[in-house]
């Protein structure tokens, strides 16, 4: 049980849960400060730069485990699935009559001889998790990289803002449906339109959200600086990349949203594998459990995405008291 | 290093919006500031003692006269030289960059700059550190850190950038009267240590006295010099000169004047309210 996805995986759900303990009664409305009480007794062992310990990951799961927050949880998705349970398999009301049953849907999933050929046991399951990941992870990285590039020079030279911002702005309200067309008479294959598609959707997002976060920084540290005698290239290093990073990765939490939309878009017209596309084919051969399984599954891939975003950016925003919204 | 930061100010004036409402912040100042001196300015708050500390800092411009420093022309109308590790700020509000541990703000300066070595930089941080009482902060974040902690680390990044002059822009404005008395001594043996000349703005006029060696008073808005009182306290100065008969004497003399134009800056925010 020490493979690397475990770790992420337990990480990411470690830390979501974590953050919610943390989030007390301190000032409604307001991210409350981790480690309020960590600094009153014997200010902040959770600030210091050198990291959080193995140690400090201890007392956050022995805090997990003994919060009703866990418990609660597991019984709010508990509750989703007898609500499942007794409106599709039990009484079967409505419409409702038509949808996969529960007990059909994860017998099917953990079937090691599924009826319709898509379980945890099969290769092909996998084919299309790892079809979509590739996918979303090349597109999210090809867009992080370049957004952030744009967005900091756009807030950092007027020229450059002057320039690009008209061009992007007009771009950027195109639906992402309206550019699978294009995308697949420009890019060849049937990977790249998808890639590029999905691509699309955080590009835009990582831009803006990184040039509000250099425009967001307070003029004073630009000041402060320039008095110590820092060259502008270093200002560029030192005050306006970590001081965009909040904004920054809050528009990359909202980029792997966008990142998922899009990618189960461009799947459903141009694909031959992925999650999406298998949503949409096994709905044409009405293979109804296998599609809501690729639904939970997208579902499951998306969260834990986003909690990977999540945790890298508190991680390197380690001087923030305040964390990062989302569960 | 010495006789240096001899800050000339002459006829210094700055009206914002020139064409428009036309608000003069600074009407005709002028000051000899010598090398080495603490010098204070004291005035009600929107007098414009502010935007005298950026112009000389090379934020802000003047509309009419000129600073110099050692003979350099440091602002004049339509001229200024940019801001530089020679002027360093430390500002109201605080400007400790939050993004980076303590060690890290006090030593950027001077590495930054290439004048010496992070070794030696930390080194010479610590000894300042030490001096103030501050222990085992070093790798936290500012965050972590108390109001009079901050302002502490702040001073001290400003000294190991080691300026010609330091200007200081009500930098304790925002503690409780305990705290701050604790930080002016701290301010005092840092001065102390590495003297450098000082400019240092506040509206408490306490604080001027206990820390300057003259102190002037700057009128109502548009803020122009009333008063210049040398401060014959020997140092090094500590909290209890504040009940000695010279210091009571001094603030009488200081108190009469800053409270008519703390009387006028409060009339003239009525009639701007009215």
């Amino acid at each position: 049980m020490d493979s690397p996805m475990f770790t992420i995986v337990s990480d990411a759900f470690a830390s979501a849960v974590a953050y919610r303990l943390d989030r007390g009664g301190e000032s409604p409305g307001r991210w409350n400060i981790r480690g309020v009480r960590e600094m009153e007794a014997g200010r902040s062992t959770a600030m210091q730069s050198g990291g959080r310990s193995r140690v400090q990951y201890g007392v956050r799961l022995k805090r997990l485990v003994k919060s009703p927050r866990l418990y609660q949880a597991v019984f709010g998705i508990g509750l989703f699935f007898i609500l499942w349970y007794l409106f599709v398999d039990f009484f079967g009301i409505w419409r409702f009559a038509k949808l996969p049953k529960l007990v059909e849907s994860v017998k099917e999933w953990l079937s090691t001889d599924p009826v319709f050929g898509v379980s945890l046991f099969t290769a092909e399951y996998y084919k299309h998790i790892w079809a979509s990941l590739v996918r979303v992870f090349s597109a999210f990285a090809i867009a992080t990289v370049l957004g952030i590039t744009i967005g900091i020079l756009m807030g950092w030279r007027r020229i450059f803002f002057a320039l690009t911002f008209p061009i992007l702005e007009t771009l950027r309200p195109i639906p992402i449906l309206a550019w699978i067309p294009l995308a697949i008479i420009l890019l060849p294959g049937r990977e790249l339109p998808i890639i590029g598609l999905t691509f699309l959707a955080a590009f835009f997002v990582t831009i803006l959200n990184t040039l509000l976060g250099v425009r967001a920084i307070d003029k004073v540290y630009f000041r402060a600086a320039e008095s110590l005698g820092m060259s502008q290239w270093q200002q560029l290093w030192h005050v306006i990349v970590p001081g965009a990073l909040p904004y920054i990765f809050v528009g990359l939490q909202i980029a792997m949203g966008a990142c998922w939309f899009s990618l189960v878009a461009a799947e459903i017209l141009s694909g031959s594998a992925g999650l999406g596309y298998k949503v949409w084919e096994t709905y044409y051969y009405v293979q109804y459990p296998t599609m809501v399984i690729t639904m939970a599954t997208l579902g499951f891939f998306g969260y834990v995405s986003s909690a990977i975003v999540r945790i890298t950016g508190n991680r390197l925003m380690r001087w923030r008291s305040e964390m990062l919204a989302g569960v | 290093m010495e006789n240096t930061g001899a800050l000339s100010i002459r006829n210094a004036g700055k009206i914002y919006d020139p064409e428009g409402i036309h608000v003069v912040a600074v009407d005709d100042v002028s000051l000899e500031i010598e090398a080495g001196e603490f010098f204070v300015l004291v005035g009600p708050s929107g007098c414009g003692k502010t935007t005298l500390l950026n112009v000389i800092a090379g934020f802000d411009q003047l509309t009419s006269g000129a600073i110099n420093m050692d003979g350099t022309p440091l602002a004049s109308p339509g001229k200024r030289l940019r801001p530089g590790p020679d002027r360093t700020v430390v500002f109201q509000q605080g400007a400790l960059f939050p993004w980076k541990s303590v060690l890290w703000n006090i030593t950027c300066g001077p590495v930054k700059q290439g004048r010496i070595s992070v070794e030696a930089a930390k080194k010479q941080a610590r000894e300042f550190l030490a001096r103030v009482g501050l222990h085992g902060i070093e790798d936290q974040y500012p965050e972590a850190l108390s109001g009079g902690q901050k302002r502490r680390v702040e001073i001290i990044r400003a000294l190991m950038n080691d300026p010609t002059i330091l200007l200081l822009d009500e930098p304790f404005r925002a503690l409780d009267a305990l705290t701050k008395s604790v930080v002016q001594e701290h301010l005092l043996e840092l001065y102390d240590f590495s003297p450098k000349t000082v400019f240092f703005i506040t509206h408490d006029l306490e604080e001027a006295i206990f820390l300057g060696d003259r102190v002037a008073i700057m009128t109502t808005r548009p803020g122009s010099i009333k008063k210049v009182v040398r401060v014959d306290i020997p140092r090094p100065r500590d909290h209890r000169i504040l009940t000695s008969s010279r210091f009571l004497k001094l603030k009488a003399e200081l108190g009469e004047a800053i409270h008519d134009e703390a009387q006028k800056a409060f009339e003239a925010g009525e009639r701007e309210l009215a």
